[in-house]
């Protein structure tokens, strides 16, 4: 069990530990003493924490199973390079600070607004529905997205499925996706972006709305009983993390200077449940660190070639084992006495 | 506890359609109207023309052998079936239209046979849960603390405290639910019941799992919560004692229909009901013929029941 002030401390030690990291970080940047592969990953890192994180608010809290994931993130990437194109070329603002912050915010939307569209019919449903539908979702926003062509013309944002027949400067450019991007995404833009979802997610978990949350999937009838309407609550777990995502996709798409649609397959919907299932369900730290170490891991194995996946894999799987091995759980809590008064304080309640 | 307090009853007095209620409650709207109600299950009639009246401070016993439709009766109340017949209304509000929530939200709150506590969540956030529609604080509030998150947060936690309090459990706020005693888990499921504000209360046998001082305990804290609150109070229970000392109109039913209504008094006295509960007086072979044919169609009520669920 976690008391009020357990969770306090976890929380408090989450916010902290990273904002450390960030720091150390920003000083290695400037003393040059960062690897370049790291340095390059940064940014990514971030994102993939706001979208194991979110994730974490659908499955873990809200309990429902949902397998497209990366289809929000990519509605926000490209929402968001549509719009901070548009403000740069239609608009003429400079300022990528701005521009950046334009763009997620829109990116926010559009993945919010798509997350209610399908929400609506789908959470009203039980089981396994809400993974089906929304691994389609994934699907199709890839699809679509791989035959979409926006261009800005003046001012004004042109939309077509046919290439030939936009005036102006391509922003998307159909399977070729967006080109020329101007990166404009920041390592601090990152940081705060992964700040603001924890804030999210753990003020949310610690709210009237996130028992109720909570509730809805610990015992459905139950809460109903007491007055909680499931669907409205399902959804706002669902749209909440549909906006995140979205966020991280337009810092993620305005970090490269390309990016085809085919990369936010259903391969990354999985890779993010990963994460989430690696980092603990509903254990939110352990999605941040869980995020983190898998987007570095592949990285790192980089010097085993072609066998670089197939350890990856290896290292999952005795992740998994270890962390739920019971000689390594009773180390655990060898290693952690506060775990085991909270142990001997239930036997004496049930006796 | 005081023996006098649970003997010394209102008297109960007739009410139009052959119903009776307390005499103190005769003034106001009854709390609860069942007329014809009733459900089927493929053709199967698990309950069937239930008629009741509730006073509104009135507390009323449902009793009957095991698979005679009373958890269902609950259910319907709840809107968790929908019944196929009749009609419930809720202080004269029709309830056909209401959905679970609906039907909370108006003022009925129940507990439930097989424990439904949040088993991972504290004491204090099951009653918290049960606050939900009484103390509120929208979703961007919560996110970004806003004053009004503070606020309601600490009127949450006082007024939970004051509930718990009842059953002397705010000592046990911190604990997780499931770690509980079974005596405890029931109390707190009528405390979490209580925090959404109930003019009804549902008990699906409040007192399964007590000792004989539990549940002592528990009749006092009934009429304890129905003198507070003003609440009606209406429990299936198999332990007698605590039907007959402190229900005030008692329900019999057996495979789905109402087999004698009355006193508890009267109850004691009827013949059908002693027929229902001991079998009736016979030949050996008639009883034994009687009674394998009787476990079997209960049985069958029960698993389709259970299926259907």
């Amino acid at each position: 069990m976690k008391t009020k002030k357990a969770r306090l401390i976890t929380n408090l030690v989450t916010y902290g530990v990273l904002t450390a990291l960030f720091i150390l970080l920003t000083v290695m940047i400037d003393n040059k003493t960062i690897s370049r592969s790291l340095k390059g990953q940064l940014i990514p890192i971030c994102c993939w924490i706001v979208m194991a994180v979110s994730l974490n608010l659908v499955v873990g809290i809200s309990g429902e199973l949902s397998l497209g994931h990366a289809g929000f993130m990519s509605l926000g990437a490209f929402s968001g390079i549509v719009s901070s194109g548009w403000l740069l070329n239609g608009f003429g603002m400079e300022d990528p600070t701005l521009r950046l912050v334009l763009a997620i915010v829109v990116g926010g939307v559009v993945a919010g607004v798509m997350g209610a569209l399908i929400g609506i019919p789908v959470l009203r449903l039980r089981g396994d529905y809400l993974a089906i539908v929304t691994l389609a979702f994934g699907e199709i926003i890839k699809n679509v997205m791989n035959c979409v062509y926006v261009a800005v013309d003046g001012s004004a944002l042109r939309f077509g499925f046919l290439k030939n027949d936009l005036p102006g400067t391509l922003l998307l450019n159909g399977p070729m996706g967006a080109v020329k991007v101007k990166a404009i995404s920041t390592f601090a833009a990152g940081f705060v972006l992964v700040i603001f979802t924890l804030a999210v997610v753990l003020n949310l978990t610690n709210s009237r709305s996130g028992r109720a949350i909570m509730a809805a999937r610990d015992n459905r009838i139950a809460a109903e009983a007491m007055g909680i309407n499931i669907t409205k609550y399902k959804m706002m777990a669902f749209v909440t993390a549909a906006v995140l995502a979205g966020m991280a996709g337009a810092l993620y798409g305005l970090s490269m200077a390309t990016l085809v649609p085919t990369k936010f397959s259903f391969n990354e919907s999985i890779n993010v449940l990963v994460f989430v299932v690696l980092g603990g369900i509903g254990n939110i730290p352990g999605s941040v660190i869980s995020a983190a170490a898998l987007t570095i891991l592949p990285e790192r194995l980089r010097f085993l070639q072609n066998s670089r996946m197939l350890a990856y894999a290896v290292l999952l799987i005795l992740a998994m084992l270890l962390s739920n091995n019971p000689l390594m759980k009773s180390l655990w809590k060898k290693l952690i006495p506060r775990r085991r008064e909270a142990r001997s304080g239930e036997g004496e309640m049930r006796s | 506890m005081s023996e006098e307090k649970i003997r010394s009853k209102t008297p109960m007095v007739p009410y139009p359609s052959g119903a009776i209620v307390p005499e103190r409650d005769l003034g106001s709207i009854p709390v609860l109207e069942c007329s014809h109600l009733g459900i089927e299950f493929g053709g199967l009639k698990a309950v069937d023309d239930f008629n009741v009246i509730m006073g509104k401070t009135e507390i009323a016993g449902l009793i009957g052998p095991n698979g005679a439709g009373k958890t269902t009766i609950f259910n319907l109340l709840t809107k968790v079936y929908q019944p196929t017949h009749g009609t419930m209304a809720l202080e004269g509000r029709d309830m056909g239209s209401m959905t679970t929530v609906d039907v909370n939200k108006a003022g009925i709150a129940r507990t439930f046979q097989n424990i439904r506590l949040f088993g991972n969540m504290s004491v204090e956030e099951n009653v918290r849960i049960g606050l939900h529609n009484q103390i509120r604080c929208g979703m961007f509030s919560g996110i970004l603390r806003l004053p009004k998150y503070w606020k309601t947060e600490k009127a949450q936690h006082e007024k939970a405290m004051e509930l718990l309090n009842i059953f002397d459990m705010a000592d046990l706020a911190d604990h997780r639910a499931g770690s509980l005693p079974y005596g405890a888990q029931r109390r707190l499921e009528i405390v979490r019941a209580l925090a959404t504000h109930p003019k009804l209360l549902l008990l699906d046998e409040p007192a399964a799992g007590m000792n004989p001082k539990e549940t002592e305990e528990l009749m006092e804290n009934i009429l304890r919560i129905r003198d507070r609150f003003q609440i009606a109070v209406l429990l299936i229970e198999h332990d007698m004692n605590l039907v007959m000392g402190i229900c005030e109109d008692i329900c019999v039913l057996n495979f789905g229909r109402i087999i004698a209504k009355g006193t508890p008094e009267e109850i004691q006295r009827n013949p059908a009901v002693i027929e229902a509960y001991l079998g009736k007086q016979k030949t050996t072979e008639e009883t034994e013929s009687k009674s394998s044919s009787g476990w079997k169609d209960m049985h069958e009520r029960k698993t389709t029941e259970e299926a259907k669920a």
